[in-house]
């Protein structure tokens, strides 16, 4: 383990900043905290997570795909994609860490989705042990650790500075390119660090929530759940708790006509929109009660049915602090596993 | 106040003078309520909550409600009497089939307040003498109630009920000097230029969720444009800065005239966007232009963008 | 690197009228030949850039080594333009996507019922001409095929001319209505699959066609003998991707692009009721 001393970490991130895009957490105008792009003078946040997810750096809300150019009757596929440049994003809380697992499990199965590894294979993952953890974290009920987040690097706040541990050798690479700035240390203070942490999360009011009741091979038990009536009742159908989720990974793709062209493009897309399953000759999930379902039963039964069990939920909380009319995937777990006991 | 509801509600259930309830049901934590249908006397008792985070407007809920059979009771604020009422006004709710209770209200609070001052593993929060005792896993806190107070509940247009069949709690005025015009004098005062940097930036951050719209007891259009696939917008795909920019100002233009100021817009907005002032804008400039005219207040009374005299304003 | 979201350009060198709202499409590559390799019952992304992208199945048999085709039923944006176009013009193609039917496995040797209704023949085709191409390794096969009358009967020269003059096919066609000039079956599908007598032992049936034509069709295969682990479908949902990642078309755990579009009706039975 390596030590940055407290006012070292700008002079760290000015010397990764000089080879390659850094990326933090900022506090914006309103007041909550977003990736920015970090430049001399810009200042980290201490707030516990971002408004938006870390999903966006490897997935983003819009890309472009290709393009065509259409002349006569003839048409031309330009594939417009580009070598991404290198990237590090700092100070990825251990959820949003998980939720890159999740993502890959889709993005990097075969075949293979180019564009999501080009910017996997590019970007460099620091993340941060969490400081002061909220009520609306439950990460530990799908096993994640918030004391010891996974990335390429992992940070701890300890009381004079930051201790450094590289995990992967994209991890070791950029420390060794840096490790003048570093001093040797133990692992002593970032104990201390994990137990502090860990015994703040078991007291958290979520920390009791088990994934009982939920999970792989239950569809049969859970798909026709009176609860699910009472539960997507006063759902608005608006994509919020999909586009600030960071494992939501559904995706749009439309055509846009340039004037000169024509450019396909990729969007993020809500399983909870009307249209999203909307066809010329009708739609598979009519009511805003199947698609409420849709959403829970994937994250989870259907993606752990898929993937040896593992949820698609990491317990970042960001939908519980913002649906509008505060549904979430809580309340879910919770009726479905108490139904389940009557 | 939750137990004065909560009685009646029970009285108006088992009187069989309504068959279903609607208010707020209990959270996870102190703050997270969720608009809910009660429909047995178990249910409301177990989970009915009200309380000063309870900020949601019940009335478009209505929309669908009110049309499936039997007579739903609703608790709503003063704010959201206009929408209910300009619901009305529209034909979008079924006045016979609802159950009005006004109920008092001296403003909300904002979990998203306590949050920034860093009030975070909020356990329980007390209410005493005008302030929050918040207890989290890091210690209690107590501010005052005002401080956590919404941002639109700061410069409230009235505490009084438009529309009720009964009141809880006592009846309030139209507030007059509200200031709700403050912030749009300020834009107005801007050049365009600055005005323009305002809005860019601001609905910069939007990720086309479309909260904004769907909680909007002004829009209930079966089929919003928006979503319409010939329509040859790119809809929720945030393509170009300019089509988001464009979804706001049109639906601000969509509701204007109909939209009764209620804030509902930039509660939930997640990015913060202060949608709000778009309305209020079209609402000060209405004022101005045909007289004061304040939407849901009287449903009889003509919106001045659907008359026409002969001594309209051209522009 | 590879992506299979970018498509190939294809030419649509020959349209062929077939109903008055379904005309077929053949693609070639622009240098001739196929643009891709595929089998029975597989799909592809067909697209005209600007307007939208739509899968759609392949209905010319893989032993076909010169070109692809698509039957398209007119019923939305992108099929509106793809039947207004001229040939010689170009539409881009991506694929082959999803499971195919098994016709190197389970169908092998089999005795082969298949039952369409309408555009329903258009994934069917693709394996009764295998079949015909691959005779030999077939039993007797039973092709019942209904529309709502003659002139909506897809692809009828070819069923007259060459289907029913293939040794051992039986071909049973039927519309809805009485209809001056025809004389032969009439009545819906189900009905005539109740009429027809069908031996289960040794045969599998392969049924695609609108729901509800689906939805009747089953029992009286149930009661002509066969298990539901005889009998196979092809599913349509919303796509986007066509690679199981976009996610909208799951019936639960399955991804219809991926895992379907074929099924087998024991599979679809473990499926929530979502389609």
């Amino acid at each position: 383990m390596k030590k940055l001393s407290l006012a070292k970490l700008y002079d760290f991130f000015a010397a990764v900043a000089k080879d390659e895009a850094l990326y933090c957490p900022v506090n914006n105008e309103t007041g909550k905290a977003e990736y920015k792009r970090w430049s001399e003078g810009v200042e980290l946040s201490q707030q516990l997570n971002t408004l938006r997810s870390a999903k966006d750096f490897f997935f983003p809300q819009t890309e472009n795909l290709m393009a065509f150019k259409m002349e006569g009757k003839k048409i031309d596929v330009i594939d417009t994609r580009e070598e991404c440049e290198d990237f590090v994003i700092f100070g990825v809380r251990a959820c949003d860490a998980a939720s890159f697992d999740i993502l890959d499990r889709v993005y990097l199965t075969d075949p293979v989705d180019s564009y999501y590894k080009n910017r996997r294979e590019h970007g460099t993952v620091i993340t941060r042990a969490c400081g002061k953890p909220a009520e609306t974290c439950f990460c530990g009920t799908f096993g994640i650790d918030a004391a010891d987040p996974k990335g390429d690097i992992t940070v701890w706040d300890v009381e004079d500075g930051y201790v450094f541990r590289a995990n992967t050798e994209k991890g070791e690479a950029l420390m060794a390119k840096h490790a003048a700035l570093f001093e040797e240390t133990d692992d002593k203070a970032v104990k201390a660090e994990q137990e502090k942490l860990r015994a703040i999360m078991a007291k958290l009011p979520l920390a009791g929530l088990t994934t009982e009741g939920v999970g792989e091979g239950l569809t049969k038990e859970l798909f026709d759940r009176p609860e699910w009536a009472s539960l997507s009742e006063a759902c608005l159908g608006c994509g919020t708790c999909t586009f600030v989720c960071p494992t939501c990974q559904c995706y749009d793709i439309r055509d846009f006509d340039t004037g000169h062209g024509i450019q396909r493009f990729r969007c993020w897309d809500s399983c909870m929109y009307s249209d999203f399953t909307k066809m010329a000759h009708g739609n598979s999930r009519n009511s805003q009660l199947e698609r409420f379902r849709q959403r829970f039963m994937h994250k989870l039964v259907y993606f752990p049915d898929n993937n040896n069990g593992i949820f698609g939920c990491v317990g970042c909380g960001r939908c519980l602090s913002r649906c509008p009319i505060s549904m979430n995937i809580v309340k879910v777990m919770k009726a479905l596993a108490k139904g389940g006991n009557k | 106040m939750q137990a004065m509801m909560e009685k009646r509600a029970l009285e108006l259930l088992e009187n069989g003078t309504v068959d279903r309830v609607l208010g707020w049901s209990a959270g996870e934590f102190p703050y997270d309520m969720t608009p809910a249908v009660f429909e047995t006397a178990e249910e409301l008792k177990n989970n009915f909550v009200y309380n000063d985070f309870c900020g949601a407007n019940l009335s478009k809920y209505l929309v669908k409600e009110s049309r499936k059979g039997g007579k739903i009771l609703v608790f709503l604020k003063p704010c959201d009497t206009y929408s209910f009422n300009q619901l009305i006004a529209e034909h979008r709710v079924l006045r016979e089939n609802v159950y009005v209770i006004g109920i008092e209200c001296y403003g909300k609070a904002d979990v998203d307040k306590l949050k920034a001052m860093g009030i975070e593993g909020i356990t329980g929060i007390r209410t005493e003498n005008g302030e929050y005792t918040v207890m989290t896993v890091y210690g209690d806190k107590t501010v005052k109630a005002y401080e956590a107070m919404a941002d639109r509940c700061l410069s409230c247009k009235s505490k009084k009920h438009v529309v009720y069949d009964e009141l809880i709690g006592e009846e309030g005025e139209v507030i007059e000097d509200c200031d709700r015009f403050d912030m749009v004098k300020k834009l107005e005062a801007m050049t365009p230029d600055e005005r323009f940097a305002f809005w860019r930036n601001e609905l910069s951050r939007c990720i086309r969720c479309n909260a904004c719209r769907n909680v909007c007891p002004a829009c209930t259009c079966e089929q919003c444009v928006f979503d319409n696939p010939n329509s040859g917008i790119s809809q929720k795909a945030a393509v170009t800065s300019f089509e988001e920019n464009m979804f706001h100002i049109i639906r601000a233009f969509h509701v204007a005239g109909r939209c009764t100021d209620c804030g509902e817009c930039s509660r939930v907005c997640p990015q913060n966007i202060p949608l709000h002032l778009l309305n209020r804008k079209f609402i000060k400039d209405m004022n101005e232009f045909y007289g004061d005219y304040q939407a849901g207040e009287d449903p009889e009374k003509k919106p001045p963008l659907g008359t026409y005299t002969l001594g309209d304003r051209e522009a | 690197m590879e992506e299979t979201l970018i498509p190939y350009a294809g030419i649509v060198t020959k349209i062929i009228g077939q109903t008055p709202d379904v005309k077929t499409f053949r693609v070639e590559a622009p240098g001739g030949g196929k643009l891709f390799e595929h089998l029975p019952g597989q799909c592809a992304m067909l697209s005209v850039p600007g307007i939208s992208e739509a899968m759609i199945s392949i209905t010319s048999s893989p032993t076909n080594k010169e070109f692809m085709e698509f039957s398209v039923k007119k019923c939305g944006c992108l099929t509106d333009w793809l039947h207004s176009m001229e040939e010689g013009q170009m539409i881009t193609v991506r694929g082959p996507y999803g499971r195919h039917f098994p016709v190197d496995d389970e169908l092998a040797g089999k005795n082969l019922v298949f039952v369409a209704g309408g555009i329903g023949l258009a994934p069917l085709r693709s394996v009764i001409n295998y079949v015909r191409d691959n005779r030999d390794k077939y039993g007797r096969v039973d092709i019942i095929y209904g529309s709502r009358s003659k002139d909506d009967l897809v692809n009828y020269e070819e069923i007259v001319s060459e289907w029913m003059n293939t040794p051992d096919f039986h071909v049973h066609l039927t519309i809805d209505r009485e209809q001056e000039g025809w004389d032969g079956h009439v009545g819906f599908v189900p009905n005539y699959i109740a009429e027809l007598n069908l031996s289960a032992v040794n045969t599998c049936a392969l049924v695609c066609g609108p729901p509800i034509m689906i939805k009747f069709s089953l029992p009286n295969l149930l009661n002509a003998g066969f298990d539901k682990t005889q009998i196979f479908t092809t599913m349509e949902l919303r796509m986007k991707c066509g690679i199981g990642k976009c996610g909208r078309c799951n019936i639960g755990n399955k991804y219809v692009c991926k895992d379907g579009p074929v099924f087998r009706f024991d599979q679809l039975d473990e499926l929530p009721d979502e389609y």
